[in-house]
C-alpha cells in the first residue's frame, strides 16, 4: 500500500512538472520542470529496487539539463519569460495526437489480463543487468559502445564552425591552413 | 495490489508519453521539440522499470531495455544539440519551421 502511494505521487510529480515544461513562458523554467519530471521518474525506479539504473537517470538528467538550459538560453528568443509569446503550432493536431496515444495505451493498460510476479527480485538488481550486458545482451552493449563513438564523431562534426575543407580548401591541397589567428609558437 | 500498482505506474507512464508526443508536435522551438522527445523517453523509462518490477524482476531484460532508453536520451540530445547549433550557424535558424529547405 505504501508502495502504490509512494509510486502514485511521484509519477503525479512527473506527469505535472512534465505538462509545466509547455505551460510555463520561460525557456529556463521549462528546462528545469523537464529536470524535475526526470528525477521524479529516477525516484520512482530507486522505490522500484532499481539503485543502478533510479541514480544513473537521475544523475544524468541533472548534467543534461544544466546543458540544455544554456543551450536554451543562447538559442531561444525568450530565455527568461520576460516577454510572454507563444511558440507554438497546430496546436489542436497536436493535443488530439497526444490524447489519442493516451487513451489507447490506457485501454490497452487496463483491458490487458497482467500475469502476477514471477519469482522476486535479486538480492542486487545492479548485479543482474551487470551480468546481463556482459553475457548474454553482450551484442547490444558492443551496438551501443559504436552508436555513442558514432554520436560523438557526429556531433563534432556538425557542431564544429570551422572543419578541414574551410582550413585546408575544397580538395585539401592548401599548404597551410587558412586560420584568422596564425598557429604555432614564436609568432 | 501489485497488477494494481503496475496499472497504475503504467497509466503515469503513458500520459508522459501523451504529453511529450504533444509538445514534440506542437512546439516550434527545435530545443522544446528535443524537450518533448525527452518527455517520451522519459515514459518508456518508467513503464519500462515497473515492467521489471511488477512482472518479471528474475530476468534482466527490462533493465537492459532501461539502459538502451538512457543511451537513446543521450544521444538524441548529442545530435540534437549539434543540428540545432550546425543549422542556426548556417541560416540563423531557430524554429522547426523555418528550417524549410529540404522541402523542394
Amino acid at each position: 500500500m505504501t508502495e502504490l502511494l509512494v509510486l502514485s505521487a511521484l509519477g503525479a510529480a512527473a506527469v505535472c512538472t512534465g505538462v509545466l515544461v509547455f505551460v510555463v513562458d520561460s525557456m529556463a523554467r521549462a528546462t528545469f520542470c523537464l529536470l524535475a519530471s526526470f528525477l521524479a521518474t529516477g525516484a520512482a525506479l530507486l522505490v522500484m529496487d532499481l539503485h543502478y539504473l533510479g541514480l544513473l537517470t537521475i544523475l544524468m538528467m541533472t548534467i543534461e539539463m544544466a546543458i540544455m538550459v544554456v543551450f536554451m538560453i543562447m538559442l531561444m528568443m525568450n530565455p527568461a519569460g520576460l516577454m510572454p509569446m507563444t511558440m507554438v503550432h497546430n496546436t489542436k493536431g497536436s493535443a488530439a495526437v497526444g490524447a489519442t496515444v493516451f487513451v489507447v495505451l490506457v485501454v490497452g493498460i487496463w483491458t490487458v489480463d497482467w500475469p502476477e510476479r514471477t519469482g522476486s527480485p535479486p538480492a542486487d538488481p545492479t548485479r543482474q543487468v551487470g551480468e546481463a550486458i556482459m553475457g548474454p545482451q553482450m551484442l547490444l552493449m558492443i551496438v551501443v559502445g559504436v552508436v555513442l563513438l558514432a554520436t560523438m564523431v557526429a556531433g563534432i562534426t556538425l557542431a564544429t564552425h570551422r572543419g578541414r575543407y574551410d582550413r585546408f580548401g575544397p580538395d585539401l591541397d592548401r599548404g597551410r591552413p587558412d586560420d584568422p589567428v596564425r598557429g604555432g609558437l614564436p609568432r | 495490489m501489485s497488477v494494481l500498482t503496475l496499472q497504475i505506474v503504467l497509466t503515469i507512464a503513458a500520459a508522459l508519453v501523451g504529453t511529450g508526443l504533444f509538445g514534440a508536435l506542437s512546439q516550434q522551438s527545435i530545443v522544446m521539440v528535443m524537450m518533448g522527445l525527452e518527455l517520451v523517453v522519459n515514459g518508456v523509462l518508467l513503464a519500462a522499470g515497473s515492467a521489471w518490477y511488477f512482472l518479471t524482476p528474475q530476468l534482466p531484460d527490462a533493465q537492459v531495455l532501461i539502459l538502451m532508453a538512457t543511451v537513446v536520451m543521450a544521444v538524441e540530445m548529442a545530435m540534437g544539440f549539434a543540428v540545432a547549433l550546425a543549422i542556426y550557424r548556417a541560416q540563423q535558424v531557430d524554429t522547426v519551421d523555418a528550417a524549410g529547405e529540404l522541402g523542394g
